[in-house]
């Protein structure tokens, strides 16, 4: 055989053996790490969630109780997200919202708005953000205790004018240095229970969405 | 007794040959990642263990690899290595991971990984080879760390925040708070604090070298006779 041709199928077989050997070792790996790792991201997804609701509120497993929730305007998302039903006994009594805000100082601020079936808000926390570290990093619950403000607030309290930081005439406190940051979670919490209040209905049915029972 | 090599490829990696402050290879993740002692001590070390494993096994291959398709062999076995170290750490720290986010699989593309490689390992034997990305992972670690202490004294006020993230809940009580009441300098957390902490660092390096130099070049006081 034609040395150049020789050379050039060997490294091409060379080649293609360390490919398998990685594709192979990389497979096994990932079977193998595969459950443990959907087990964390469950068991962080769910303390995130629950953080929304007092403790004890509710008995059901919420990650397994996610429902599709529409890319409305009105929770600031661009594709359609999640929410979570809270039962007690198999009744609801409390859904998490997935919300964001759209206008942080440096882009989007994700949401978790957990709403008491009466309308009051149980808790918000920020699931993500791109806001200032140091100074609109406030919206974090574990930096500060601003995000606590929302807790037990409803729709008309404050009244709808006053769903703004003090600094715009409303009632919700702000840390000098960092208005945008609180401006826009103020109001992507406000609309959020605006949608609320619209889908009130739905967002609370126990049995599963229609689309989902005509599947089964 | 330890061979003229082996502690010549220590001595490298830790200081003289060091890849952040002589060699400034692999800032990128460097400079992202070392805003706190925690942060960065976590991608030394991962980045320490994924040159150790890449190094072994190209110098186990090193016979094998025809010269020509050497560089697409080692990304092969670097990537491969890099991905394995993720989805470990994704599955069993978890917390960690989150933090580390994009830089872990970004280790692949460090360039200090490669060239350790190919300049190293490709050609020496696996017990060498290895020790020298452990040092070199170290000397980068290292680095990482003095940067992270830096930036969070700095910047929080505070040393070894977050290490719960890593070694669990029980270690949320090891937090050092240096500055009690620090109000916080936000320059040094924010990128522009990470390029002046390393470039204080590359200078102490460079003052202690140009020390250490004039102290050796003196001449030695000629006997009057």
């Amino acid at each position: 055989m034609n040395p150049a041709v020789r050379e050039t199928l060997t490294a091409a077989v060379t080649l293609l053996v360390f490919a398998i050997v990685g594709s192979a070792l990389l497979s096994g790996t990932f079977s193998l790490t595969r459950p443990q790792i959907i087990a964390s991201e469950e068991a962080q997804k769910r303390a995130r969630i629950a953080e929304t609701l007092p403790p004890g509120s509710f008995d059901n497993d919420l990650v397994r109780a996610a429902r599709p929730l529409p890319a409305d305007p009105l929770l600031g998302l661009r594709q359609p997200g999640q929410y979570y039903l809270a039962l007690k006994a198999g009744a609801p009594v409390a859904v998490v919202l997935e919300a964001a805000a759209p206008d942080g100082y440096s882009g989007e601020i994700r949401l978790l708005v957990g709403i008491r079936a009466d309308g009051r808000i149980t808790g918000v926390r920020v699931t993500a953000h791109k806001e200032t570290p140091g100074l609109g990093d406030y919206i974090e619950a574990g930096k500060s205790r601003w995000i606590h403000t929302f807790e037990g607030r409803a729709l008309g309290d404050p009244p709808d004018a006053l769903w703004k930081v003090r600094k715009d005439g409303g009632a919700f406190d702000y840390m000098a240095g960092a208005t945008i940051t609180p401006r826009a979670v103020v109001k992507a919490v406000h609309q959020a229970l605006k949608f609320f209040e619209q889908h009130r209905a739905e967002l609370l049915t126990v049995s599963p969405p229609p689309e989902e029972r005509s599947r089964t | 007794m330890i061979s003229r090599e082996t502690r010549d490829i220590i001595v490298n990696g830790l200081w003289k040959q060091n890849p952040s402050l002589v060699q400034l290879l692999g800032l990128c993740p460097l400079l992202a990642i070392s805003n706190s002692v925690v942060n960065s001590l976590s991608l030394g070390l991962a980045t320490t263990l994924v040159m150790a494993v890449a190094s072994a096994s190209v110098s186990l291959v090193r016979n094998f690899i025809p010269h020509e398709i050497r560089i697409p062999t080692f990304v092969l076995i670097i990537a491969a290595a890099v991905t394995v170290v993720d989805l470990l750490m994704n599955a069993y720290v978890h917390p960690l991971y989150l933090v580390l986010g994009v830089f872990i699989p970004l280790i692949t593309t460090n360039c200090i990984v490669l060239a350790r490689v190919e300049t190293f390992a490709s050609k020496r034997s696996t017990f060498n080879s290895v020790l020298d990305a452990v040092m070199m992972g170290l000397g980068l670690t290292l680095v990482l760390v003095v940067l992270g202490a830096l930036r969070e004294v700095g910047g929080k006020g505070t040393l070894f925040s977050g290490l719960d993230l890593a070694l669990g809940p029980a270690a949320r009580d090891w937090v050092v708070t240096v500055l009690p009441d620090y109000q916080g300098f936000l320059l040094a957390i924010l990128p522009p604090g990470a390029f002046i902490g390393l470039g204080l660092l590359i200078a102490l390096k460079n003052g202690i070298e140009a020390m250490r130099q004039a102290r050796r070049a003196r001449p030695v006081p000629a006997l009057q006779t």
